[in-house]
């Protein structure tokens, strides 16, 4: 129970996030003795991918696809484990020395602290920034977000829709779609033209644990026997409309073409939420080959920062069945290190998700690959919205930079780009990247905003309830 | 506000309703579902308008990252409408320009 005076908690595991990684982590755990706390910003756990898999407003929720389904299993065992739960949570701080501070929604609402002794943070991924001209328009959002509308609220698109980009997801939705009897009016796919060739050196690696290549292929199939129209070879995109989007404009092997729709569902795949790694200062590498930055984490999980720990997708993209065989081995590690477990039996344990998270991994190089985004969809043209928050133009951000902007904090204090309330969740990547072009620069050489804490706005009563004063400092001077 | 909807209930799903208030007009949503899907449910096609030039926005990315779903909620400004769920009788209201402080 919370109160509204400070009150901090002791907890041996800590986990943010309750999707795949998030729950096998705290399975673990829980397994081995720990007492472990699971706190989640959603209703529901499942995270992304299994939304509402438990309780589906779905009359068949089997035309998902088995991969969803797999989810209800993990969510039936993870509520059935007793471990406790906190939904409608939200984590906003995170200290080195793993003092948590958090508030929390509904019913139970409140804010405040808990000293961990271990962190597993499994807040997973969401989709990348997509800066085309006009995606900041009513009627385009994320193919990702159409996807949420359809498990959780089973919304569908009324008319026959656009999908724009490439990757997985967006294959994985057409077929959704097509699956519930609703027409897709076009996929325009930005796949690169030479991203065959350029996957086909990881291919064989790929091919050693065939089964996602095997179901990329059924839906690709699939796709084309239902006759939509699929675009390729899509090399510029553009979104027109007043107040709202009225058409999409394509450019795409030699030809261009516009088409009429108030909906488009953008998608050029996901990169970890990194905003509290970042805040904690952890080490963050850049990855050439997912074109985004992934804390520095060993083996087992752990980043920079001891005792503080990333599974899943967070840590970079590898998907759902990987995020929870991270999870699991993840939670034994930190079981280990907690003494309830000696390293010997660990190993045993997790050998099996080690080998699981190796056969998932396996086919990232070559989907990486194939469906790299584009360098004009990663550094739009000039008067494209990077900055949907402080709506800040593309050009504007070549502009600083030829004014001497080194990095995206330079950018930032100069023109609040990555200021506003997303905290550069939708434009820290692209600001980067335009900054790597106009100083002709490694991205990882321009670097990332500084991120602090809170990591989402929170009130003064929050903050003021969920502060512990420090019992060991002197009184505060009375004036 | 409320207009035609982009997106209409998958076939064979019967979820209660509820009734929720739109800028002060009554709408029937889905039980349980988020404000932010309830809002594109019930036809709104702009959520609020942007404080640094008032242009329309809606909802985007559906899980609590872009912020564009702001509104305000019972009284309580600048809620991402992704994450909560709607309750009977919710008042929610669209956020339009910058806050004025007087």
């Amino acid at each position: 129970m919370l109160s509204a005076a400070p009150d901090t908690r002791q907890v041996d595991v800590l986990v943010i996030g309750a999707g795949p990684a998030g729950m096998a982590a705290a399975l673990s755990a829980h397994q081995a003795g720990l007492q472990v706390l699971v706190l989640d910003e959603n209703a529901r756990p499942g995270g992304q991918i299994y939304r509402d898999v438990a309780q589906s407003p779905l009359p068949a929720p089997a035309l998902l696809g088995p991969d969803y389904l797999h989810g209800r299993t993990l969510v039936v065992q993870f509520q059935a484990s007793g471990i406790a739960c906190w939904d409608q949570t939200l984590v906003w701080q995170i200290t080195p020395d793993r003092q948590v501070s958090f508030t929390r929604k509904g019913a139970l609402a409140g804010s405040g602290q808990i000293q961990a002794r271990r962190i597993i943070i499994a807040n997973g991924a969401y989709e990348r920034p997509f800066p085309v001209p006009g995606w900041q328009l009513p009627g385009v959002m994320g193919v990702g977000a159409a996807q949420i509308l359809l498990k959780s609220a089973a919304l569908l698109p009324r008319e026959p829709v656009v999908l724009a980009g490439c990757g997985p997801l967006l294959y994985l939705f057409a077929w959704q779609l097509i699956q519930f009897g609703q027409p897709v009016k076009a996929i325009l796919d930005t796949t690169p033209a030479d991203g065959l060739r350029q996957a086909l050196r990881y291919l064989p690696a790929a091919l050693r644990s065939p089964s996602p290549l095997l179901k990329g292929l059924r839906l690709l199939w699939a796709i084309r026997r239902s006759g939509t129209r699929h675009i390729k070879g899509v090399t510029a995109l553009e979104l027109l409309g007043q107040q709202q989007l009225e058409a999409v404009r394509y450019q795409a092997v030699g030809r261009s073409a516009t088409l009429a729709t108030s909906l488009v569902l953008l998608h050029q795949g996901v990169v970890p939420n990194v905003q509290l790694t970042r805040s904690l200062g952890c080490e963050h590498v850049w990855s050439e080959a997912q074109l985004c930055w992934h804390p520095r984490l060993d083996g087992w999980g752990e980043t920079s920062r001891p005792g503080i720990f990333v599974a899943g997708d967070g840590g970079g993209i590898a998907g759902a069945l990987a995020a929870q065989a991270a999870g699991a081995l993840t939670g034994w590690q930190v079981a280990q290190q907690l003494g309830v477990m000696d390293a010997p039996r660990r190993d045993a344990l997790a050998a099996q998700a080690h080998k699981e998270r190796k056969r998932q991994r396996a086919v990232r190089p070559f989907l990486d690959a194939l469906y790299r985004p584009g360098d004009r969809f990663r550094r739009p043209p000039d008067h494209a919205m990077v900055c949907r928050c402080e709506e800040v133009s593309a050009g504007e951000v070549r502009q600083m930079a030829q004014l001497g902007c080194a990095g995206p904090n330079q950018t930032k204090t100069f023109s609040r780009c990555g200021m506003g309330p997303c905290q550069g969740r939708f434009c820290g990547l692209t600001v980067a990247e335009l900054l790597a072009q106009q100083h002709q620069q490694p991205v990882a050489d321009i670097g990332y905003y500084r991120i602090r804490a809170p990591i989402k706005p929170v009130t003064i009563g929050d903050l003021a309830v969920s502060y512990v004063p420090d019992p060991n400092l002197p009184p505060p001077q009375e004036y | 506000m409320p207009n035609d909807s982009l997106f209409k209930t998958v076939a064979g799903a019967s979820p209660q309703h509820i009734k929720v208030w739109i800028d002060g007009q009554c709408c029937q949503v889905s039980e349980g579902i988020s404000v932010a899907a309830a809002l594109l449910q019930a036809g709104v096609r702009a959520c609020r308008t942007t404080p640094v030039s008032a242009q329309p926005r809606a909802p985007f990315c559906m899980m609590g990252q872009c912020f564009d779903c702001l509104v305000e909620i019972d009284g309580q400004s600048n809620q991402q409408a992704c994450m909560q769920r709607v309750r009977e009788g919710m008042q929610i209201h669209a956020m339009d320009g910058a806050r004025s402080l007087c």
